[in-house]
């Protein structure tokens, strides 16, 4: 048990500390890039990340740093790539909304809201034409909900019974857009696309160990053939959409929502966790010292590594 | 009364206006009413004209799109808009099989009076999906009219005859002219769709150029004239109808055509220009025509990589040079470089 509680803690506070890093380092200017920071969302990817397998896929959005890490992506290659640098995971071509490595089952995340939802689904049927037990995971948020994309999607994937895992992590924001201007005031997402006939559930996103075990179970019987699977996970960002800092001082949330928001954090309740589980204090110290060690180690390669250039990047338009 | 206010303060004033003037008018488009208002320009409008005018939208860029021209089609006349063009990709066929197709398709009876704001992304690390500048796209469907000014007199001017404009109206706006200031009347006023303006008079080139790189181009024509090459600067403000009168007037008096374009080459807005100089009027040319594109590659993010992506005034000098046979002092092409070559000024406030 602590363990795994140790394995997700450990996932989640690097989320944790690489986006507080970017954040703390983003107005250097050397990350010249939108950046969309996940700190305060970390449980999903941290808990989604280890209950997949390496082989499976994953797609993601504009939000993606904690799903690359958490699905066990490569931080040095990840900070190159936000830096801009050929050493990064796309390349230096497509920055921190672009973060592709196969090496690890990540195919890709893209920026346009909803874009990346049939890419899951047609990964899916690659799967099934191909009668591997492999997942394919697709991260979105609410805002993906409403663009028909999503909705074509959804439908394919039940009628082929793809082995699909939907990902929506509803932390109620589209940018500044409320929920209440996007969507009806009752609906929930996870019973819209069961009645769709997509198996669905809802579930705490600041519980990482709640969500570790039941996207387990999700994937196991997704593995033995039962069909795609939709999971809405209520969460929260702490900073603002984009970029390195908080912005309540622009009054789109409520004082009040964001504080409560804010005492749900997904790493206090897993260090709770952890000590109640008769985890040292001094075991997590160590955790994090060797985390912000690696961290500093994944920033000096950025910083240090080469922009690409025009020839080798442009070499041709065409594979 | 005239006075000195920025692209996006102009835009903002069209719409109050034309908000004000018709009641039929709306305005929507994903972050509307939200704090930063589409950087600005809708600003003071939900309080002022309420939330059944002036809304938010979910996160449907079809369907929405879809809704304003079934709204069109019965005497509403909307603005919607998207913070970048590359998210309406989306709305493509609503836009081009029904808004640009429905009043030859139907007979002539009605036609889709929408305006659509499209904002072009740049710099920044916008990369491959934040910085499409697709305009040729628009501007080949027959039946859409597509605007793209430079100034903010012209933004105000073009925003207002586009809104009462009876055809679907493509807006598109370059996030790099948003802060530049010119003098702007206050009042109501239209320009209008397909009339080019000749933003700087002269004799031996003629450079034919839409929103921002005209801004590129003013500048280069600076040194130019320093190397005694006067440039004749037209600046299209319209790409589809286009003004091929006052093209072609002037390239007949200069006899050399530069067509700049802020997109990839292959079938762009430049080398329709091109063609079409070279058709109709080619005995006039007194050497081949040029033409500066960006790389015919996809916009990278990269700050390492867009430094020599985005072509600007340094490029079009070292070509009307090399045309000319005039060699460019090399301080003068720094000169011309912006530094950091990713951000359109000091105001500029990233990330997005
Ligand atoms: C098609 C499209 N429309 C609009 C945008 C602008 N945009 C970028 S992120 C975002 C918010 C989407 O919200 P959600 O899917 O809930 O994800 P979150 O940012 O909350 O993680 C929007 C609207 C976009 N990138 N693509």
């Amino acid at each position: 048990m602590s363990k795994l509680l140790i394995d997700l803690y450990t996932s989640a506070l690097r989320i944790r500390l690489t986006e507080q890093e970017i954040s703390a380092r983003y107005s250097q200017n050397r990350m010249r890039c939108p950046t969309h920071l996940s700190i305060g969302q970390e449980g999903v990817a941290a808990a989604v990340g280890l209950a997949l397998r390496n082989d499976d896929f994953a797609v993601s959005t504009h939000r993606a740093h904690a799903h690359y890490l958490g699905k066990g992506g490569n931080l040095n290659t990840m900070m190159a790539e936000i830096y801009g640098k050929k050493t990064g995971c796309s390349g230096g071509h497509g920055g921190s909304m672009h973060l592709s490595d196969l090496s690890c089952g990540f195919i890709g995340s893209t920026s346009i809201v909803g874009n990346s939802i049939p890419i899951g689904v047609g990964l899916g049927l690659s799967i099934q034409l191909n009668e591997t037990d492999q997942v394919s995971c697709i991260y979105f948020g609410d805002g993906s909900v409403e663009e028909g994309a999503f909705y074509e999607s959804v439908n394919y994937a039940a009628v082929r019974n793809l082995p699909v895992l939907f990902m929506c992590e509803n932390n109620f924001f589209s940018v500044y857009s409320p929920l209440d201007v996007r969507q009806p005031k009752d609906r929930k997402i996870h019973e819209m696309v069961r009645a769709m006939g997509v198996r669905s559930d809802v579930g705490d996103g600041n519980d990482t160990l709640g969500i570790y075990n039941k996207v387990s179970d999700t994937v196991k019987e997704m593995r033995n053939g039962k069909g795609p699977f939709f999971w809405e996970f209520y969460t929260y960002r702490h900073l603002e959409h984009c970029g390195p800092n908080w912005d309540d001082n622009l009054g789109y949330r409520s004082e009040v929502e964001v504080k409560e928001w804010l005492g749900k954090d997904p790493l206090v309740k897993l260090k709770n966790d952890l000590i109640s589980n008769g985890v040292t204090e001094q075991t997590i110290n160590e955790i994090k010292l060797k985390l912000v060690a690696e961290i500093n180690v994944a920033f000096d390669f950025a910083e240090n590594s080469e922009f690409p250039t025009m020839e080798e990047s442009y070499k041709s338009e065409y594979k | 009364m005239k006075r000195s206010i920025p692209f996006s303060k102009a835009i903002n004033e069209a719409i109050h206006i034309a908000m004000e003037k018709s009641k039929s008018v709306i305005c929507f488009g994903l972050g509307a009413n939200d704090p930063k208002r589409i950087f600005g320009t809708t600003e003071g409008l939900v309080e002022k004209f309420g939330e059944s005018r002036v809304f938010d939208m979910p996160t449907s860029e079809n369907g929405m799109t879809g809704v304003g021209v079934g709204a069109s089609l019965n005497g509403i006349r909307p603005i919607m808009i998207h913070q970048r063009l590359d998210f309406f990709l989306y709305a493509l066929d609503q836009v081009v099989n029904s808004a640009a197709k429905w009043y030859f398709m139907f007979g002539l009876k009605k036609s889709a009076p929408i305006t659509i704001r499209l904002i072009i992304g740049h710099g920044w690390g916008q990369g491959p999906t934040h910085s499409q500048n697709l305009q040729s796209w628009f501007a080949h469907i027959p039946g859409l009219k597509v605007v793209m000014p430079t100034s903010a007199d012209d933004a105000k001017g073009l925003l207002l005859s586009s809104v009462f404009d009876e055809n679907p109206v493509i807006f598109l706006e370059h996030r790099w002219l948003h802060n530049v200031h010119s003098e702007v009347p206050e009042e109501y006023y239209e320009i209008p769709i397909g009339k080019a303006k000749i933003v700087s008079e002269g004799s031996d080139i003629t450079i034919v150029s839409y929103s921002y790189m005209t801004l590129e181009a003013t500048h280069a024509a600076k040194v130019l004239k320093k190397y005694g090459i006067s440039c004749e600067i037209v600046d299209l403000r319209t790409i589809r109808p286009l003004d091929w009168e006052t093209v072609f007037t002037s390239v007949k008096k200069t006899g050399k055509l530069l067509a700049l374009d802020s997109s990839s080459p292959f079938a762009s807005v430049a080398s329709e220009i091109v063609s079409r100089v070279c058709l109709d009027i080619f005995d006039s040319l007194k050497m081949s025509p040029l033409r500066i594109t960006q790389p015919d590659y996809a916009s990278p993010s990269s700050f390492g990589l867009t430094k020599h992506y985005y072509r600007g005034a340094k490029e079009i000098v070292m070509e009307v040079c090399k045309a000319f046979g005039v060699n460019p002092d090399d301080n003068d092409l720094t000169e011309l470089e912006k530094k950091p070559h990713d951000v359109p000024g000091d105001w500029f406030k990233g990330p997005f």
